[in-house]
Order: structure tokens, then sequence, then C-alpha cells
């Protein structure tokens, strides 16, 4: 089965949504009140009725949707693409010119999605025409194409030809620019759903996704117990004001964005460099950073390593070095988690350890017994447990020590410019 | 505080000649009674508390790195903690690792698939992980040796029933498929929450910055937010200009910003909090495939099928 094939099955959910909208555009263009002005166009010695330019479906757009001429014009080169609208002046290039250059809407009848998919029996017909309608029109592309479709479809091929001839002789009996508008549209419809090889496919889809409708996904328990958290937005709105200058592509970073400037120190000082770094020379942002909450401290390399002078201090060491030894079992490989679990009971959990960590009963035979068979996630209350030992206690009081002060004291002032107020130097 | 309800129906004794259907319908009225319950408490909205929020001003983006060398659609690409290099793969088949500062490729690697759908960089930076057709993630130790056939060493971590869509280092809790986002428990592998309110296909989810909510892209043209502990949506980013479906989200560093990739071509930039378009972004000239922040957040980069990556 080729991609091709495959693709049209995940055609209907992606693209009916896309198409249905394009169309609710379209139709609300033509709307004879809200709509947009036509007029009639010249086309070398006839007239085209109701046409119009470029650049007023750009200016109805922008004036309809309220958005930027860039996005306006992008909007209807889309539109152009997928053939809602089609040029009037050189047919082939499906661009939107935002200039007096014609274009027409295409009839519902060649609406790609009205017609798909595109048949090969109506493209053999559309290159048979072609072909009897004048020798050597044909491009060759299309001349390629036609030559194989007359070997795969070669039962049919009476009826192909029946049908070009009965289809060419009706169009003679129409008026001229009828006859030359239905042309454009047919050979628009054919530009996008036939693409010469090379341009650009709209209609590519890539990958059909697999239809998971199948999949019973089941909820854990039917009584759902939920929180009902009081102002539900406002945590969101707290987290961003705290976070706003710290982003750097809000806000810009200290001494520079490095994509804009080129300039590497930025990466260089937060990069592989950092553990050499000393850590008066971090900057005032991450040192602020860690007052923010406790995981903000424990997930920065640097913060980890200063808390830990500090642990060291207060000989409480051994929960930062459980915690991490946790960590690692969590997230590092299966092949070797029996040996660290063994590790962490020897160094940590039994009794009269050099490193023993205060955990209470209960989590401790919990432990214990999940030792004997031991998984990933196996630590996961023990290091819990410790875990909030440290945010309730050490933590706040290293925010409060002068190894801490000492140091966002040091940061501001390298700091050459400070683009924000310190909102974490009060004590808390 | 949970509804006063619920309790009583659970301490009920099942009588043994309570028919499966009697039981059903009952847990059904009663996620109906508590959806009420939910739906009275429904709260501010979240563009409402926003409005106290100053608003953002105009932001200059732009394309400031482009990385060429793919032979076809760049279909997924990833960061590495670095925050300069960038994996990124294709339908071509080829994975490429690039020092998206230089615009240098560091290493490429030939996947035996076409249609490598996934990429990701370890934590270590040592290694990428890909998958594709081939129904498998293989991993591929990355060395500076040039020399080094790459291939050779790759070992496979997985088998799927079917092609490799997403992979990641760290686990990753969501999936979107169809119009729910489910939320799993990795360790009971269990679903624990489910949101239903797209009216398509979802094509990317992502975790805000606290790991409280999450937003989702999708097919409808949309981009939502869903808060995990209130268990709802919380927010719509749409707008009526709007008409091509989102293939992937994420978030800046301090979730104010959300960016959206577009099948048509281009990149939505919405205020999070306010629930508005700050930015349009074009520059790419077929659809933007996926999207990433980098670890540090000073930038975002877009995969798309026009071969290309941008910075």
């Amino acid at each position: 089965m080729t991609i091709n094939t495959l693709a049209r099955g995940g055609w209907d959910r992606e693209q009916m949504a896309c198409f249905q909208k394009m169309e609710k555009v379209i139709v609300a263009m033509q709307d004879p009140d809200m709509g947009m002005k036509m007029r009639n166009q010249r086309l070398l010695i006839t007239v085209i009725p109701h046409a119009m330019t470029g650049r007023d479906m750009i200016t109805w757009l922008i004036q309809k949707y309220c958005i930027c001429e860039e996005e306006a014009l992008h909007i209807s080169g889309m539109l152009v693409r997928y053939g809602y609208v089609y040029p009037l002046k050189e047919p082939r290039s499906l661009v939107l010119r935002p200039d007096e250059s014609p274009y027409r809407f295409q009839t519902p009848y060649f609406w790609t999605s009205t017609r798909w998919p595109a048949s090969e029996l109506d493209y053999a017909i559309y290159l048979a025409k072609k072909n009897i309608r004048k020798q050597g029109e044909l491009m060759e592309y299309e001349k390629e194409r036609y030559s194989v479709l007359h070997k795969r479809i070669n039962h049919t091929w009476d009826f192909v030809v029946m049908q070009a001839r009965e289809q060419l002789r009706a169009s003679k009996q129409r008026r001229k620019a009828d006859r030359i508008v239905l042309e454009c549209q047919e050979q628009a419809y054919w530009l996008i759903n036939r693409p010469q090889p090379g341009a650009h496919n709209v209609l590519d889809m890539g990958l059909e996704r697999p239809n998971n409708l199948s999949a019973r996904v089941t909820l854990v328990s039917d009584i759902i117990t939920f929180l009902y958290v009081s102002y539900v937005p406002v945590p969101f709105v707290k987290y961003s004001e705290q976070y706003q200058n710290h982003d750097p592509i809000m806000q810009g970073c200290l001494p520079s964005n490095p994509w804009i400037s080129d300039d590497t120190a930025y990466t260089r000082v937060l990069g592989h460099l950092v553990l050499l770094v000393p850590a008066f020379a971090a900057p005032v942002d991450l040192v602020e950073r860690w007052s923010f909450s406790f995981m903000e401290l424990l997930n920065d390399i640097m913060g980890r390593r200063e808390f830990m002078i500090y642990l060291e201090k207060e000989f409480s060491a051994e929960n930062l070095c459980f915690w991490q030894a946790c960590e690692d079992i969590r997230h590092g490989e299966s092949s070797r988690i029996v040996e660290k679990v063994e590790e962490i009971y020897k160094n940590f959990l039994t009794p009269g350890a050099a490193r023993w960590v205060n955990v209470d009963s209960k989590t401790m035979d919990k432990t214990l017994k999940g030792i004997r068979h031991p998984h990933r996630f196996v630590m996961d209350d023990a290091q819990m447990h410790i875990y909030f030992l440290m945010k309730k206690d050490s933590y706040p009081r290293y925010l409060k020590s002068d190894l801490y002060k000492n140091l966002l004291a040091k940061a501001i002032m390298n700091c050459p410019t400070c683009l924000f107020v310190l909102s974490a130097c009060s004590p808390s | 505080m949970r509804s006063p309800r619920v309790p009583e129906m659970a301490t009920q004794e099942v009588q043994p000649n309570e028919t499966l259907t009697h039981l059903k319908t009952e847990s059904d009225t009663l996620k109906t009674k508590l959806e009420e319950e939910r739906a009275k408490l429904h709260d501010v909205e979240l563009h409402q508390v926003a409005e106290k929020v100053d608003g953002l001003g105009q932001f200059i983006m732009k394309t400031r790195r482009t990385l060429k060398g793919h032979g076809n659609k760049v279909l997924c690409m990833d960061w590495c903690k670095d925050k300069r290099r960038i994996v990124s793969s294709s339908q071509d088949g080829k994975v490429i690792v690039w020092d998206a500062f230089t615009t240098n490729k560091e290493h490429a690697v030939t996947m035996p698939c076409t249609w490598v759908m996934a990429c990701a960089y370890a934590p270590s930076g040592c290694a990428v992980a890909c998958g594709g057709l081939d129904n498998k993630c293989s991993v591929y130790p990355l060395s500076l040796d040039k020399n080094e056939n790459l291939a050779a060493k790759k070992k496979s971590v997985a088998m799927h029933t079917n092609y490799l869509s997403a992979c990641s280092f760290t686990n990753s809790d969501m999936q979107g498929c169809d119009k729910k986002a489910n939320v799993w428990d990795m360790r009971s592998g269990q679903c624990i929450q489910s949101f239903e309110t797209h009216e398509s296909d979802i094509n990317s989810v992502r975790y805000y910055p606290s790991g409280d909510a999450f937003a989702s892209g999708s097919d409808d043209a949309t981009c939502r937010l869903y808060d995990l502990r209130a268990d709802r949506e919380v927010a719509i980013y749409s707008k009526e200009s709007i008409i091509f479906g989102v293939s992937s989200v994420d978030f800046s560093l301090s979730g104010r910003l959300l960016f959206g990739g577009y099948n048509d071509y281009t990149i939505n930039v919405w205020d999070v909090l306010k629930g508005t378009r700050v930015s349009i972004l074009f520059g790419h000239e077929n659809r933007v495939s996926t999207l990433r922040v980098s670890p540090d957040g000073t930038a975002f980069c877009t995969g798309s099928w026009d071969h290309t990556l941008r910075v």
C-alpha cells in the first residue's frame, strides 16, 4: 500500500473541518449584503462577470476579521491554493497577488470537498478533451500521465474519448464568456487535485492516523472526587507573574538572548561548564528563582550544590543525598535498579547506618517490605517523606541563612543592569 | 469539598439481585448529578481574573536561525538540555543532530525506515531515541568520533503494534487520542482523568510549567487549556480567521505565552491568561509539524514539511 492510499483514510477527520471553515468564509464573501463587491472584468476581448481583485479580497478580510494585512494576504493565499478562488490571468499560478489582478470564485461543483477523491476517469476525460481541442496543448507531465492512464484504464478508453468529444461539443454551444469560465474552473480544479510534479501539493496529508475509537479507556473509579478549587484561574496568574521576569522570550535575559545577539555568554554560564563556575558568578535571576519553590532549588544543579553545602553545615546532608539517590533510581537504568536499591538500604536505611535518614516507622516498614521486590518506584514513599522534611524545615531556614543572602547580594552586585525588582529579598 | 451525595451512594450495599444495567444507570445518573453540581460551582473565568494583569506589549519575534539539510518533511524535533543542540527527524528516514547556534550538523543517522515521526534527546545528551514506521523505538548513542558507524550501535528499546508517533525520555503522562485528552498514572497504568471538549482530533498536548495544567492543540483550529486539579477546561484559544488545525503546542518558560504551530504554515502566539492572540508568525512554506521551546526558554524551534527547521 502506498502512502497516498493510506492518506485518504485520514482525510475525513482532519480536512473536513478545514474545508467547512474555508467554505464558510467563501460563502460569507459572496453574501449579497455583507459580502464583497464584484464587477465585470475584461479579459482580452471578453468580459467576465462576477470577478474581484486580489486587493478587494484582502480589504474585505481585514475588515471582517480585524486582522493585519499580512495575515489577510496569507488567508486569501490559502483560499487560492485550495482552489476556492482562481486567478483569471495566469491561471497556472495559484498565488494571490494583492493588486488589481482579477479572481473568481470557484463553483461549488468543483470544490475539492465536493468531488473527493478526484476520479481517474474524470482526469482522463479532462486530458482527452485538452488533447482533442488543441494538439500539443498538453504539458510534458500531462502527456506522461495521459499515456499512463491510457494503459491503466484501456478497457474504458472508448468511453473516455466519447465523453470528451461530447463535452467539447456541448461547450461549443455556450457563449464564449461561459466557455472560458468553465475551462478556467476545470483547469483550476485539476491543478490542485493533480498538481504538477514538484509543485506544492496542498492535498498531501501525511500518514493515516490509526483509528483509536476501538480503544476503550475506562476511568479508574466511577465516583469522581475532585477538589473544588476556589478561583481556579488565580494560580495561573500567580505563576505567570512570578516567572514573568524570568521568561527570556518575554523580558529578555542577561547579558543578552544568544539567538539574537549571537553571543554565547548566557549559554556558557548555564551550559556544561556550570559545575566549574563558582557560585557567586550565578546570574541573579537564577538565584532568585531558588526562592520561588523548593522544586526550583532542587532542579537547578547549582542550587542543589549550594543547598548541599548548607546542609553539611547543619549536619543533615544525608537527607539530600538520600533524595538524590532515589531520583537516580527513578530515572536511571532498569538493569541497575536492584543494585542501587541495595546500596540505598545499606547507606541510609539500615539501623546504625553511616547516613541514616529519619523516616517514620510506618513508611519505613512499607519501604523495607517493598525492598524485597525492588522496582523503580519502591523508594517513592520514603523519598516523599524526606522531601517534605527538607521542604518544611531545612529549605525555609536556608533562604533565611547568611549563606543564601550573601550569594544573592553578590549576584546582584555582579549584575550590570537589574531589569526587575527583586521580590524575594525579604524573609518569608 | 466533595459533593454530599457521593459518600451515601458508595456505602450502600449492593444487593445480589441488582442487575448490572441497574447499577450502570445508577452510576450514570450519579455522573450527571456530579456534572450539574460542578457546573453550579462554575468559577470565574480565567480571562476575567486576568483583566487585572498587565497586557503584553508588542513582541518582535523573528526567525533567528534556519536549519536546512533534510531531504523531506521534518516530522519531529527535540532540544538537548544544553539549550543549543537539536535533534530532528524526517520523512526521508534521516535523524540529524544539529548545533542550532552555529547551524552545523553534528551527527546524521539513517534509519532503516521512512517517516521517522518521533525523536527525542536523552537528558544526559549522550543519546537520541527515534522511531517511525518500523514500529520500534531505537536508541542511538552519540559519539564525537565522526567515523563511527552509529547505526551499528543502536539498541531497540520497544516494539509496538503500529507506527511510533511520539517518544520522549521522561515519562510522558498524556495522550491525545481522537478528541479526548487522557491523563495516565504511570505507576498503575490507569487513566485517571479524561477531557473531551475538542471538536476534532487532538494533535499535541503539553504540560503547563507548574505541572498543574496542560494545553492541547487540535484539528478544530483551537488550543485549549485544562486544569488538572479543577478537572475542567479553563480557556479556549481560537480566532475566526484561524481555519487550519494545530499540529503542536508549547509554553514559554513563564507559562504566559502559548505557541502553536498550525497546518496553514503559521505560528500563532497566545496570551495564556487573557486568551488573546499576541502575534502571528510567518516564514514556513508548508505546514508546521513540530514546535518546542528551548530548555532555558530563550527561543523556540519549529520543524516543518518545507524540509527546514527555524529557531
